[in-house]
C-alpha cells in the first residue's frame, strides 16, 4: 500500500488534520481543558496577589515531601503510559498488558496518597473555608509559624478554599484517567489491541500525560510557590 | 486492516520511540532540584522565576515526548497549541490587574 493510499481517509472520515477522529477529538477536548485549568490557575493568581497574607509559606500548612513523592508517582505512570503505547506500536503484546497494570496501579496509588493528604490536611485543622479554630495549625497561626499576614487563622479561607478547588479538581480528573486505563487495560487482556490498531491506549494515553502536565504545573505553583 | 488503521501504521512508521527513560531520568532530575530551588534563601521573586520556568520546561518535556508532539506533523502541532496563547493572555491579564 502506498503512503498516499494510507492517508485516504475511509468513507464518512474527516481526515483534515491527518489523524484519526478518536485522536483528533481528545486533541479538542485537551485544548477545552487547558482553558479550564488556565482558568483555575488565573483565579488563583489574582487570589494569590489580592491577599498576599492570606496564604502560608511552603512547606508550613502542605506537606511537600509526601506530595514530591505524588509527583514522582505520576511522573512514573506517564512513563509506564508511553511505555505501552510503544509495546504495542512494536507488536509486544506482554509488555503493553503489563505497563497499562503499572500505569493503573500507580495512577490509583496517587489518588490514595492525595486522600490521605487530605485527611492529614483536615485533621490538622486545614478546611476548605480556612484553618479551624483550636486545631493544630490555628495555634501554630497564632504563635506567627505559618507565614500569615494575620494571627487570625480565619485569614487562610482564601488559602483553603483555592487549595481544595485547584489539587481537587485535579485530583477528580487523575481519578476519571485511572477508570479509563482499567477500561482500557481490561479490553487489552481481551485482545481488543493488534498492533495495527491500539488507537484506545494512544487516546487514553493523551488524556493521561496532559493530567500528568496538570499536575507540574499545580505542584510548582500551589506547593512550592 | 481497514484503511484508517492502516493509515495509523503508515503515520507511526515515520518516528522511532525516543528512550522515554531518559525523559523520566531528567522529569525526576528536574523535580528534586526544584525541590531544592524552592527553600534557597535567595529572593522571593528569583526563586518563583527558576520555578516556574522549571515548571514549563517539564510540561514542555511531556509534551513534546510523552504526548509526541515532537513527531506530529506541524498541522496537529499547530492544532494542540492553540489554546496556549489564549491561556498565555487570561494568565497575563489578571497579573495586570496587581502590577500595573
Amino acid at each position: 500500500m502506498t503512503h498516499a493510499a494510507a492517508m485516504r481517509a475511509p468513507a464518512g472520515r474527516e481526515m483534515g488534520a491527518g489523524v484519526y477522529n478518536e485522536k483528533l477529538g481528545i486533541w479538542v477536548f485537551l485544548g477545552s481543558e487547558v482553558m479550564f485549568f488556565t482558568a483555575l490557575i488565573g483565579s488563583y493568581i489574582i487570589l494569590r496577589f489580592a491577599n498576599p497574607g492570606a496564604f502560608a509559606h511552603p512547606g508550613k500548612v502542605l506537606n511537600i515531601p509526601i506530595t514530591a513523592i505524588n509527583t514522582f508517582l505520576l511522573i512514573c505512570s506517564s512513563v509506564t503510559m508511553v511505555k505501552a503505547f510503544a509495546a504495542a506500536n512494536m507488536g509486544d503484546m506482554g509488555k503493553m498488558k503489563l505497563y497499562l497494570v503499572a500505569t493503573t496501579l500507580i495512577g490509583a496509588s496517587f489518588v490514595g496518597v492525595q486522600v490521605y493528604e487530605y485527611l492529614h490536611l483536615i485533621h490538622a485543622g486545614f478546611l476548605p473555608s480556612g484553618i479551624r479554630e483550636g486545631s493544630e495549625l490555628a495555634e501554630l497561626a497564632v504563635a506567627g509559624e505559618l507565614g500569615l499576614g494575620s494571627a487570625d487563622p480565619a485569614v487562610a479561607g482564601v488559602y483553603g478554599s483555592s487549595f481544595y478547588t485547584m489539587t481537587g479538581f485535579h485530583g477528580f480528573h487523575v481519578t476519571c484517567g485511572v477508570v479509563c486505563m482499567a477500561y482500557v487495560t481490561i479490553k487489552a487482556f481481551r485482545g481488543k489491541y493488534t498492533q495495527a490498531d491500539h488507537r484506545g491506549i494512544e487516546v487514553v494515553g493523551l488524556y493521561w500525560h496532559f493530567v500528568d502536565l496538570v499536575w507540574i504545573i499545580l505542584f510548582t505553583i500551589v506547593y512550592l510557590v | 486492516m481497514t484503511d484508517m488503521q492502516a493509515s495509523q501504521a503508515a503515520h507511526e512508521e515515520h518516528f522511532a520511540h525516543p528512550n522515554y527513560w531518559v525523559v523520566w531520568a531528567a522529569l525526576a532530575a528536574l523535580t528534586l532540584v526544584e525541590l531544592g530551588v524552592a527553600f534557597l534563601p535567595w529572593p522571593r521573586a528569583v526563586v518563583v522565576l527558576i520555578l516556574v520556568v522549571m515548571a514549563v520546561w517539564k510540561a514542555v518535556l511531556v509534551a513534546l515526548y510523552f504526548m509526541h508532539l515532537r513527531f506530529e506533523a506541524n498541522r496537529m502541532r499547530i492544532f494542540a497549541l492553540a489554546p496556549l496563547p489564549l491561556a498565555v493572555i487570561i494568565v497575563i491579564a489578571v497579573m495586570t490587574e496587581f502590577i500595573w
